[in-house]
């Protein structure tokens, strides 16, 4: 290990092999990843389910092929990694501060900094859920790596709050190690998960998916033993006489991700209140200059292959700081209007010598609308949608010719069409 | 005659699929975007199909991840995880490594990790 490099990468998961390998190859070849876990590869390690890559390399690869397809390639071109290394944090002048076994707490002076740290699980207490406070409730993902990493199971008896991918696929891979789920509850009125693992992690085991419900009570001392769940109205609160019990000794929790970006916010990089990452340009470059970020630390996405190509665009423009030199921004902001969640980025450079391609999610489900971006009363790109739902984020192409036009704010909205 | 509805699992996505069945027969499929989907319906209405991932112990306590090679009936997943879950294998393991030869059919089960 040196003291500098041109380029740290915080984190060894997908984004982080991706950004360091497209970073390498533009030019910058002295790149030092940090991992805080004892192998890279991030939560694909521990994905062991299948249909990662059919977008990027037309397979269905399980999570540690799609991991190695990068770690081969990151390995080939001798680029240095540190593992069970984790940044304590980084400061403006890019100087990072980390601990590891074999080092102590050590500092390295980089030139670029890319912020790959990925997302963490929403927790029970950010739900507020009444009811004892027993063993047995475990996120989706901490599950996930007991059964899969560590090889035991968290119980017997499941119920299941949250109809996301990693819920999904926590109940089939319970049920196929002998557990009973006994109900997966959503609160919404639709799963925010794909459609395929309804059928396949659900209905192939004949799971029962309650739409509209949530659990409104966790029994038990010490385990748990049991929980209610409750039909909830439009506004999501809960219907009396709804009440439905379950007696379990397990309750998982798949109730949304959040971005990794303690790091980020101590160094001071100006986050987003709607996608809780960095404000990006749309180089991937934060408000802090030299720090580039990518990946689910930015945006939380739905397949790892959008997060390569993510990782990929924000390599190139770190190689890109660190060879020619810092881009000096000259941007208009682009936010969300009616309809739309968040859209990133929230910067666009007026010379971008590239198409821009915004990502949003839109906040509820659409049939038959239009997407629409404008400035004033300047249409600058739409695009129809038969069907449009949170689930599944969203891009829409904002060709570089039509940037000149844009003096001002770039609004993205969406209406239904009469 | 009988329509059925399916959601095609061969991609995120998820087409919806109408088959058209007489007498156990598919008589027509429409609603897939590709020729996977159309496969897919068909092995659906006569026999469903898919990959089936899990984990395999390890002597060291690690845990090696797996998967069929090719589609088994779903009918059979239970009963093949008890026969997966009652083997141990040593390490190192690659991925594509076949850790039960023939584990339904011609149906290997393979590693899809490379552990040291």
């Amino acid at each position: 290990m040196k003291n500098n490099y041109d380029l740290v990468i915080i984190g060894g998961g997908p984004a982080g092999l991706a950004a360091a390998l497209s970073a390498y190859d533009n030019g910058a070849k002295d790149i030092l990843i940090i991992e805080r876990e004892n192998r890279t590869g991030g939560i694909l390690n521990q994905c062991i389910h299948n249909g990662f890559g059919l977008t990027r390399f037309k397979e269905s690869l399980s999570g540690p092929e799609y991991a190695a397809r990068f770690k081969t390639e990151v390995n080939k071109r001798g680029i240095e990694i540190l593992t069970e290394t984790t940044v304590l944090g980084f400061n403006k002048d890019k100087i990072v501060t980390a601990t590891s076994p074999v080092y102590g707490i050590f500092t390295v002076q980089a030139k670029a900094i890319i912020l790959a740290m990925g997302c963490r699980e929403r927790s029970r207490g950010a739900l507020n859920i009444p009811g004892s406070r027993p063993a047995g409730i475990y996120s989706a993902g901490t599950a996930q790596k007991y059964v899969n990493v560590k090889g035991y199971m968290p119980g017997k008896e499941v119920v299941i709050l949250g109809s996301g991918d990693i819920g999904l696929i926590m109940a089939r891979r319970m049920t196929l190690e002998g557990a009973k789920v006994h109900a997966v509850c959503e609160i919404m009125p639709y799963s925010s998960g794909l459609k395929r693992n309804i059928v396949q992690c659900l209905d192939d085991f004949g799971i029962p998916l309650y739409l509209n419900h949530t659990i409104t009570e966790i029994r038990g001392e010490g385990r748990v033993t049991g929980v209610t769940i409750s039909q909830v109205d439009e506004f999501k609160r809960p219907i009396p006489n709804t009440e439905k019990s379950f007696n379990c000794d397990t309750v998982l929790f798949s109730v949304g991700l959040i971005p990794e970006n303690e790091l980020a916010k101590s160094a001071g990089v100006p986050l987003s209140a709607r996608t809780r990452g960095a404000i990006v340009y749309q180089n991937r470059e934060t408000l802090t200059s030299g720090v580039f970020a990518c990946g689910n630390a930015l945006q939380v996405h739905d397949l790892v292959d959008f997060v390569s190509d993510e990782a990929e665009l924000a390599g190139r423009s770190a190689a890109e700081y660190i060879i020619k030199g810092a881009t000096i921004h000259d941007a208009f902001d682009c936010e969300n209007g009616a309809n739309i969640n968040y859209v990133l980025p929230q910067k666009i450079d007026k010379n971008a010598s590239e198409n821009v391609k915004l990502f949003f999610r839109v906040s509820n489900t659409f049939r038959n609308c239009t997407i629409k971006a404008v400035c004033g009363d300047k249409v600058i790109a739409t695009k129809k949608r038969l069907i449009a739902t949170p689930g599944e984020m969203e891009t829409l192409i904002i060709p570089t010719e039509k940037l000149k036009e844009i003096n001002g704010t770039l609004t993205l909205s969406l209406e239904v069409n009469e | 005659m009988e329509k059925i509805l399916l959601t095609c699992v061969e991609c995120p996505m998820g087409c919806q699929i109408q088959v058209e069945v007489e007498k156990g027969e598919v008589l027509s499929v429409t609603g897939n975007t590709c020729p996977r989907g159309k496969l897919y319906a068909q092995n659906e209405i006569k026999c469903p199909m898919r990959v089936l991932t899990t984990t395999v112990k390890t002597y060291d306590g690690k845990m090696v991840a797996v998967k069929t090679d090719k589609p088994v009936k779903r009918e059979s997943m239970l009963s093949l995880m008890k026969k997966i879950n009652a083997i141990t294998i040593d390490l190192p393991v690659k991925i594509g490594d076949i850790i039960i030869e023939n584990l339904e059919g011609d149906a290997n089960l393979i590693a899809t990790d490379d552990l040291q």
